[in-house]
């Protein structure tokens, strides 16, 4: 099996062929405008010295951070209709109701309620009103809006509303892009509706996006067929990830981890990314992030979909430390460490100038910091290690061991031992292991389901023959499908005996 | 006493205020109650459209002032799907309106704890009636008979209660309260675990003497506590334990969750473990749907009707029962509870028996004053 893995970042487009799970060139190049010529660059180094590594390739596999960016940045988003299949409930908290008013200006094209939707235990709440849904289908092409985000009341539980909805409105508006917030999962109307609007005022970008990557696959004499890393570590194809393009928005921490716990040979840790500003700490089971379980705020808008449980503190190489009184951060120099540290020539005082008072660390000069001592920068260490440690602490499930992964570029600042941590392991070759993360993707199927009244053992059956079904439509090898996260939720309140199951199977591809 | 009929100096809730009551609100619902932010946001809606809520002092309101008790019932999960309406918050005060064949003068929570707390907001923008600064749980409860006005043996008959669709429900005769809490459950459960009610109005004189008063500007003081801590960056659990006039009971980091859903309740209980001044102690605190008896190294160290809560060490928020999980920095204290719990007849409404511990109510704050 050969595949490279390519990892398009802010600054600079990575890409690696990994052979048999085993790392046999890498390239780093500056990430350009237009996307297309920094990976083409990226794959003619990679192929440079042997032509003959592009014909092998069995895929490409392409992690990028460019649409959670875009989003962020309010940068190159299309207008993007609601279509809400809600009344007579939910009738006054409209669509975008708590997004930045900024964002909502350039992405608000036109919100529509309509009666119908489900109840908790399947029944509906009205019959679908088909004629308000054609009217709204002749409103949003009438305003020349072309995305459209669909999302009825307990959709994750029975998708027919949102089905029929969609039909209407092509039937309307031939010429519409819809995201159904079904798509997306989870329960929480409002957070769901947000994230499917989201993927949905990214279309125009995520068509531009993708389109660019097959031209520069297919300018560089690749014959392999892309993929695209996802929020969970996993792979889709081209077309379903031109669909949607949330699901790429936490692909660069996923691939940084588990790309670090390919190199590193393990799939149980705790991994910290150490940055300028902050670090991210996270969580791989059998190789896997844990999935966050709440509200994840994107942009200043607040989503519930399939991303990783990221926790990030404000503790990096570039984080501001006053020596009396003893503060640290949340001020960091960020990526002008190298001018402004003090062992770089500058005058701030940074954490990395207090790994190397401590002795901790040789970089820069050395003498510059002497005056601090080396007493109270162990002290200011220790803190920093305390903070450190307590982060970790948190995102453990349980009291059990684990190692930590050490990665990124401040790595001096995570401790070399920690109460129930098992071993701090430091990553060699890390500066490519997003690219690797990619490269190694497998594919995977998710459910968030409420049975009523069924035995643990036919809840679970019923969850996971549901999850499969999801994994072989993506494009999974069937025989290879295996559970990797299973939790079930008792539900109070509700009658019968309730249960929340979310269900996650990961295969191969096919070979 | 104000006279018969007027309804004086009513203050209008600010932005800030509204922030503020729902992060209080959040702390005062023990664990339960449901998250208030979609509450919060119906209001600031209205808020957006004109349509302001006023707060006004129970000892300002005519005795013969007709009050609405207001709240949603229901599974917080639908909750989450089936997200607060403003309009349905308004619609069992209508029925109960028609039905009276009168209008109120002024709305109230059920329960200042948790979204309850912050429901008679909406209902107060549309309407412009006043809220009253006041509620009949002073916390989050599971049952609507763990009222202070069913201690005081008021009856919580006539109870509207109106589903999404054009149904709308009144109760105007029931053997006793806990029929009315049976009767409601089930018309919610059938109308999709998720109801507003209208319980029976309340007049100025029995808010008065049977309320328990100030307490919603006690959350709306606790949130701001919190919010100027953050601010300033002091300790927002100092904050909440001064304004609250509580006491911290423990310090830890959460070890262990055990929770199981039985009979329409979310039980059970979460261990922590002593950092700092606490090392080498464990605590546990029990639940049904809101905290109710905590223990330290097994001997009971504070219950229900003293307000448990358990709070974010760092951030002063308010956990739920349903949130609180393994490696959580928490601080446990207790606020203390609405007298009118702790009398004989009070105790068995809300006391620790009342949910299943075998144990003689005693509250952390007679042991102080001795």
């Amino acid at each position: 099996m050969r595949r490279i893995g390519v990892d398009v970042g802010g600054t600079n487009t990575d890409a690696v062929l990994v052979e048999d799970g085993t790392v046999r060139s890498t390239v780093k190049t500056p990430t350009t405008e237009d996307v297309t010529t920094g990976i083409r660059t990226g794959l003619a180094e990679l192929f440079g010295e042997n032509p003959d590594n592009a014909a092998g390739v069995d895929a490409i596999m392409i992690g990028t951070t460019h649409f959670v960016n875009a989003v962020v940045q309010r940068k190159s988003l299309n207008r993007a209709a609601a279509l809400r299949v809600c009344l007579p409930a939910c009738a006054t908290l409209e669509p975008m109701v708590d997004w930045p008013e900024d964002l909502s200006q350039i992405a608000n094209g036109g919100h529509f309620l309509v009666h119908g939707g489900h109840e908790y235990d399947g029944r509906p709440i009205t019959a679908l009103d088909e004629k308000a849904v054609a009217n709204a289908g002749r409103g949003m092409r009438n305003s020349g809006v072309t995305a459209a985000a669909v999302t009825a009341v307990f959709s994750p539980l029975t998708t027919e509303c949102e089905d029929r909805a969609a039909e209407i409105l092509l039937q309307e508006h031939p010429d519409l892009h819809i995201t159904k917030s079904s798509a997306l999962g989870r329960i929480g109307l409002l957070e769901r509706e947000n994230a499917a609007l989201l993927n949905a005022s990214l279309i125009d970008l995520s068509k531009k996006t993708i389109d660019a990557f097959q031209t520069a696959i297919a300018e560089s004499g690749l014959n392999a067929p892309l993929y695209i890393s996802q929020n969970d570590g996993t792979v889709v194809d081209a077309e379903t990830a031109r669909d949607q393009p949330v699901y790429s928005f936490a692909s660069g921490p996923t691939n940084s981890m588990r790309g670090g716990a390919h190199l590193a040979d393990i799939d149980e840790a705790i991994v910290i990314d150490v940055g300028g500003t902050t670090t991210d700490i996270g969580h791989l089971r059998s190789g896997y992030p844990r999935e966050a379980n709440n509200v994840v705020d994107i942009g200043g808008v607040r989503t519930l979909f399939r991303m990783p449980d990221l926790l990030s503190i404000g503790l990096g190489g570039g984080t501001v430390v006053t020596t009396d009184p003893v503060t640290i951060g949340p001020q960091s120099v960020a990526h002008r460490l190298t001018d402004e540290a003090l062992v770089f020539g500058g005058v701030t005082t940074t954490m990395t100038d207090m790994a190397v008072a401590a002795n901790l660390l040789e970089l820069g000069d050395a003498n510059r910091v002497e005056h601090i001592g080396r007493e109270l920068a162990r002290d200011i260490m220790a803190q920093a290690h305390q903070i450190l440690w307590e982060s970790v602490d948190r995102m453990k499930i349980d009291a059990s061991p684990v190692p930590v992964l050490a990665v990124g570029g401040g790595a001096m600042l995570i401790p070399e031992h920690m109460d129930g941590i098992s071993e701090v392991i430091q990553v060699q070759h890390f500066a490519v292991a997003n690219a690797v993360g990619a490269a190694i993707g497998q594919i995977s199927g998710e459910v968030d389901h409420i049975f009523r009244d069924m035995d643990r053992d036919a809840f679970l059956a019923a969850a996971e023959q549901m999850a499969y079904e999801q994994a072989a439509l993506a494009g999974a090898a069937p025989e290879s499908l295996k559970v990797v996260d299973v939790e079930t939720i008792p539900l109070a309140y509700l009658p019968g005996r309730s249960v929340r199951v979310r269900l996650r199977v990961v295969g191969d591809l096919p070979s | 006493m104000a006279s018969s009929g007027a309804l004086e100096k009513p203050r209008q809730l600010s932005l800030q205020d509204l922030d503020a009551l729902a992060l209080g609100a959040w702390i005062l619902g023990t664990g339960g109650g449901g998250d208030p932010y979609h509450k919060l946001l119906n209001t600031k809606m209205l808020y957006r459209e004109g349509m302001f809520a006023a707060l006004i002092d129970p000892f300002d309101l005519a005795d013969d002032a007709l009050v609405a008790v207001v709240s949603t019932m229901g599974a917080p999960l639908v909750g989450k799907e089936r997200i607060p309406d403003a309009y349905h918050a308004l619609r069992p005060v209508r029925t109960m309106e028609d039905f009276l064949g009168r209008p109120f003068d002024a709305v109230m929570s059920m329960e200042i704890g948790g979204g309850n707390g912050v429901h008679p907001t909406m209902v107060a923008a549309f309407t412009g009636y006043p809220v009253v600064d006041a509620d009949g749980m002073g916390r989050a409860y599971p049952e609507l008979q763990m009222t202070s006005f069913a201690v005081g043996g008021l009856s919580c008959i006539p109870f509207a209660l109106s589903d999404i669709r054009e149904n709308d429900v009144l109760i105007t005769t029931a053997v006793d309260n806990r029929w009315v809490e049976r009767l409601a459950r089930s018309l919610t459960t059938e109308v999709g675990s998720t109801a507003t009610i209208c319980m029976a109005p309340r007049t100025g004189a029995e808010i008065k003497e049977h309320g328990i008063l100030h307490t919603t500007t006690q959350a709306i003081g606790l949130g701001h506590a919190v919010l100027e801590a953050r601010r300033n960056h002091l300790d927002p659990v100092d904050a909440i334990i001064s304004v609250g006039r509580g006491l911290r009971l423990f310090t830890g980091k959460v070890i262990d969750v055990d929770r199981h859903a039985t009979k329409g309740f979310l039980r059970g209980r979460a261990r922590i473990e002593g950092l700092g001044a606490d090392a080498g102690s464990e605590f546990t605190v029990h639940f049904q749907n809101e905290f109710s008896v905590g223990y330290q190294d097994d001997k009971a160290a504070v219950m229900t009707p003293d307000l448990i809560c358990v709070v974010d060490s760092v951030s002063g928020d308010g956990i739920s029962t349903e949130a609180i999980r393994y490696g959580q920095r928490v601080t446990v204290l207790a606020l203390p509870g609405p007298d009118v719990f702790k009398s004989e007849n009070g105790l068995t409404f809300a006391g620790p028996r009342a949910f299943g511990f075998d144990l003689d109510f005693r509250s952390v704050f007679q042991d102080e004053s001795k």
